[in-house]
């Protein structure tokens, strides 16, 4: 048994010219773990590490004890993109039945998932004509599809309204609690209040690991937007 | 290799594509209008018998060459190509997924064009019409096969658009369509023997002149053997790891 979900060890990449991800060492356990950090900070690089997509220059990414982006892996982990990846000409209930297929999950979960993120109504609708944040659900109902035991979400709650962030933070937690990892990005700081576990990063590296309350502690402030301040600036000093 | 996966995407670029009415109709119409126009610019006189064969060949070539590569583009640039790399899906399934959808509508066409072109428009054809159309879904899996390559290296669909110039438009008029190949300089009818449509539109005279089909076979293996190369070339384009 891994008691891990995720083991990075010295990771190391470069996009273009740009050293992206510099000499990463983290662990990713059970629960919610989020990923914060400002806008070209690195995000989006990691958690394509984690699901084998991204080029390393160096270093291990393990998951489930495996190689990331191991044939073994690949009906264990879903990935939701940053930008909505589903197909504009398809119907919801088209798009989930097509990667239903891929992944050769029960048609049934296709209606498990469309519950999820509330989108029974629109389960017919050309996913062309949805509104941005429906259009970001189906794409996220496409990764609960085969009840992944590591959820790699990459800011699947923009734009969405309050009530729905809600709602969509709770069904991360459910699934949390029935075992799946669940590993969120975000730029919104005060999303940061609702993880189990938060990974603050600046630049590529990461600057804070802790309980949203032990790192407000540590740094002396009252919330995660301060505390991120403060440890950049103490970083500096 | 996986036949499940392999038919879950055919399936869905065949739904995708039926819900694009206009490309659809196009797809399907166009060809047939083309041909016909050209009937009509020739009437009374001998030349469509001689290029008819050639346009059937090329319109499969073009046409597939556009969508596939327009299609592919997308599917890289959209995200959903990444989402696919990193679920329990083989290159191999990918690509010949969507060889068979483009392969399927092919034939449709083909068939609609061949019908057409002998049925009403008076193409003497010597060898089995049936074979016709296999050597036009051969080439339109050519087509496929080359769009899916180039779709590579645009990173717009207004540049894939561009390839076609490119890549296509010296196959066409080095084809033998506007003149017969062993009439052309020495130097360039060697460059129209390295170029996969020469053989689909020689297939398709010989198809059109004579009965007997061991030629027509051996343009076919050569045309299907460019088209395998380039479903390679395009595997080897699709990486499960980007930059
Ligand atoms: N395809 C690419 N080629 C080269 N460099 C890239 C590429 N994609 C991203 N980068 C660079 O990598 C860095 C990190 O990008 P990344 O997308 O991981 O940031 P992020 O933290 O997800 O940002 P955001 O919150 O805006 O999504 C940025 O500086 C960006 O310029
Ligand atoms: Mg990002």
């Amino acid at each position: 048994m891994v008691k891990n979900a995720v083991e990075i060890h010295d990771l190391h990449v470069v996009r273009g010219r740009r050293t992206v991800l510099e000499h990463l060492d983290i662990t990713v356990g059970a629960g919610v773990t989020g990923l914060l950090g400002p806008s070209g900070c690195g995000k989006s690089t990691l958690m394509r590490c984690l699901v084998g997509v991204q080029q390393v220059a160096g270093g291990a990414v393990s998951v489930f004890g495996d190689p990331a982006g191991s044939s073994r892996l690949r009906d264990r982990v879903g990935y939701v993109t940053q930008a909505s990846s589903v197909y504009d000409d398809l119907t919801v209930d088209e798009n989930l039945r097509f990667f239903a297929r891929v992944l050769g999950v029960d048609p049934a979960h296709v209606d498990r998932a469309v519950d999820a993120v509330d989108l029974d109504d629109h389960r017919d609708q050309v996913v062309g004509r949805l509104s941005g944040g429906q259009r970001s659900r189906a794409s996220l109902a496409v990764a609960l599809l085969g009840e992944p035991d590591l959820l790699v979400l990459d800011e699947p709650t923009v734009g969405l309204d309050p009530v729905l962030r809600a709602d969509l933070w709770r069904l991360f937690h459910d699934l949390a609690d029935r075992g799946t990892a669940v590993f969120v990005s975000s730029h919104v700081m005060d999303e940061a209040e609702r993880c189990d576990r938060l990974l603050l990063m600046r630049e590529g590296r990461i600057i804070a690991d802790g309980t949203p309350t032990e790192i407000k502690e540590k740094a002396g402030a009252g919330n995660i937007e301060d505390a991120f301040l403060a440890i950049v600036r103490g970083a500096a000093a | 290799m996986n036949p499940r996966i392999l038919f879950a995407i055919a399936g869905r670029v065949l739904v995708q594509l039926r819900r694009d009415r206009r490309t659809l109709a196009l797809l399907l119409v166009l060809p047939c209008v083309l041909i016909t126009l050209l009937w009509w610019m020739f009437k009374d006189t001998p030349v469509f018998d001689a290029v008819g064969p050639a346009l059937l060949a090329m319109f499969p070539f073009i046409v597939m060459f556009l969508v596939t590569s327009v299609t592919t583009l997308r599917e890289r640039s959209s995200g959903t190509l990444e989402r696919l790399l990193a679920m329990p899906m083989g290159k191999l399934d990918f690509l010949l997924g969507y060889g068979v959808a483009f392969g399927v509508v092919a034939a449709v066409q083909s068939a609609l064009a061949v019908a057409l072109s002998v049925g009403f428009l008076g193409l003497d054809v010597q060898g089995p019409v049936w074979l016709l159309t296999v050597v036009a879904v051969v080439d339109a899996v050519l087509g496929s096969a080359l769009g899916l390559f180039v779709s590579a290296f645009a990173q717009t669909e207004f540049q894939a658009v561009q390839f076609m110039p490119a890549l296509v438009i010296p196959q066409i008029l080095l084809c033998g369509l506007f003149i017969p190949r062993d009439q052309l300089p020495a130097t360039l009818e060697a460059v129209s023997n390295v170029l996969p449509l020469s053989y689909a539109v020689d297939a398709m005279q010989t198809l059109t002149s004579t009965t007997a089909t061991a030629d027509v076979w051996q343009d076919l293996a050569v045309v299907a053997g460019f088209a395998l190369a380039g479903l390679a070339l395009g595997a080897a384009t699709l990486r499960r790891r980007t930059p």
